[in-house]
């Protein structure tokens, strides 16, 4: 359990290179996904493109529920981006984690805090530039007196709050969701034979746990995304 | 100490500025690159199948209705030409009825003449007939009366004439 992270500085920025690697290979692998899901595009949808249209609309379902389509249909790529992104990551965590030395390398990335306020961060900063593009200064300004003038302050921590949460939320779920991994394969199993047979049944129970809250979370993120890009864009939230 | 390598990200006791430039940098890449190779491409192809389907509902619709009015058409022409034909053979019965009487007719007044014409002729042959007799009676009575006259003969001689004579007639007839 031990495990450091690979730090390693460059320009004055601090960088975990495991985290630099994570990303990368969530991000290759949505691209690969994505583009042999569209490689043979046609009108009657077969295998990989069924699956792609199916998330498509699942995202495009997931918008709709918050505001209407002409407004929401610009976020559909972020929505897609975005729950797919956090789905990958959520899965690399899962299988092992690799540990070279004391520094672990192969794990989610959003097990991490600062991944995770990142994309938080930038949905925030997204909610806000669209709130003030798509209903003005004025309209954007209006909405945190809305509806009584007296929940200025309120409005104004629960964007804050909005943003830690979003991002804990999904950091929370799956670095627990790791620690208990590498607590049962890790450590119990690493105990002897007997720490084997007993970590093995729960590691797997806990494995699939961790797919079902692995989707979730990003089911969640996205549609918490969306939730608070409508509070910002649509006039009837 | 452990989990404390993670809290935040603080491994050092330094926020990772790295990571969140490079996760926002990678993130706007992947979306690009996503727009560009799978989005793009399967919106429109998503939209293309939108407009084929809603396309192929009109066509279909259009085709229904048309079908349908082809169906009424055809049905109003059957009733029609059913009508007609109804006509026709009513038309029929009442010609044939007429012809029927006008046969019927013809054919007593036909058989009333043949049977005048027949009853005139007996009538004529009968006259006919007694006329001739009555010639011949007078005839035979004179022709008689002559023998009678020419011969006075006795009893027997005037008995083998008589037979003669009656043989005659009677060979005469």
């Amino acid at each position: 359990m031990n495990h450091t992270a690979p730090m390693y500085e460059f320009m004055g920025l601090w960088f975990n290179l495991s985290n630099v690697l994570m990303i990368t290979v969530a991000s290759v692998l949505v691209f690969i996904i994505a583009v042999v899901s569209t490689r043979k595009l046609a009108m009657k949808p077969t295998g990989l493109q069924n699956f792609f249209e199916w998330v498509m609309d699942f995202v495009r379902n997931l918008i709709k529920s918050n505001m209407d389509w002409k407004t929401g249909g610009r976020f559909h790529l972020l929505g897609l981006t975005l729950i797919m992104y956090i789905f990958i990551s959520n899965m690399l965590g899962l299988p092992f984690a690799i540990a070279v030395g004391h520094d672990l390398w192969w794990k989610s990335p959003t097990a991490d805090p600062v991944i995770t306020l990142t994309l938080a961060v930038m949905v925030t900063a997204l909610s806000h530039y669209y709130g003030v593009k798509l209903k003005g200064m004025k309209g954007y300004a209006k909405g945190f007196v809305q509806p009584v003038g007296f929940l200025l302050p309120l409005k104004i921590i629960e964007e804050f709050s909005n943003t830690l949460t979003l991002g804990l939320r999904l950091y929370g779920n799956i670095y627990a969701g790791e620690i208990l991994l590498a607590l049962l394969a890790g450590s119990l199993a690493a105990s002897g034979f007997g720490g084997i047979l007993v970590a093995a049944l729960p590691t797997i129970v806990w494995q699939a746990f961790s797919i079902f809250i692995g989707s979730i979370q990003a089911f969640i993120f996205t549609l918490l995304t969306m939730v608070y890009i409508s509070h910002k864009v649509s006039d009837d939230h | 100490m452990s989990t404390n390598l993670f809290v935040l990200g603080a491994a050092a006791g330094q926020l990772n500025t790295g990571d969140i430039i490079f996760q926002l940098a990678m993130f706007l890449i992947l979306m690009a690159l996503l727009k560009k190779y799978a989005w793009g491409p399967l919106m429109g192809i998503m939209q293309n199948r939108e407009q084929h389907i809603a396309g192929e509902i009109d066509a279909a619709e259009k085709s229904r209705t048309e079908a349908q009015k082809f169906l009424d058409e055809q049905r109003e022409l059957l009733k029609q030409s059913r009508q007609e034909a109804q006509g026709l053979i009513e038309n029929a019965k009442k010609q044939a009825d007429i012809q029927r009487d006008e046969i019927l007719a013809l054919a007593r007044t036909e058989s009333d003449r043949i049977k005048e014409s027949a009853k005139v002729e007996i009538e004529q042959q009968k006259e006919q007939a007694v006329a001739a007799i009555r010639d011949q009676v007078a005839s035979l009575s004179v022709m008689i009366a002559s023998k009678v006259i020419e011969k006075e003969l006795d009893a027997t001689e005037q008995e083998k004439l008589i037979n003669e004579y009656i043989n005659e007639a009677g060979e005469g007839r």
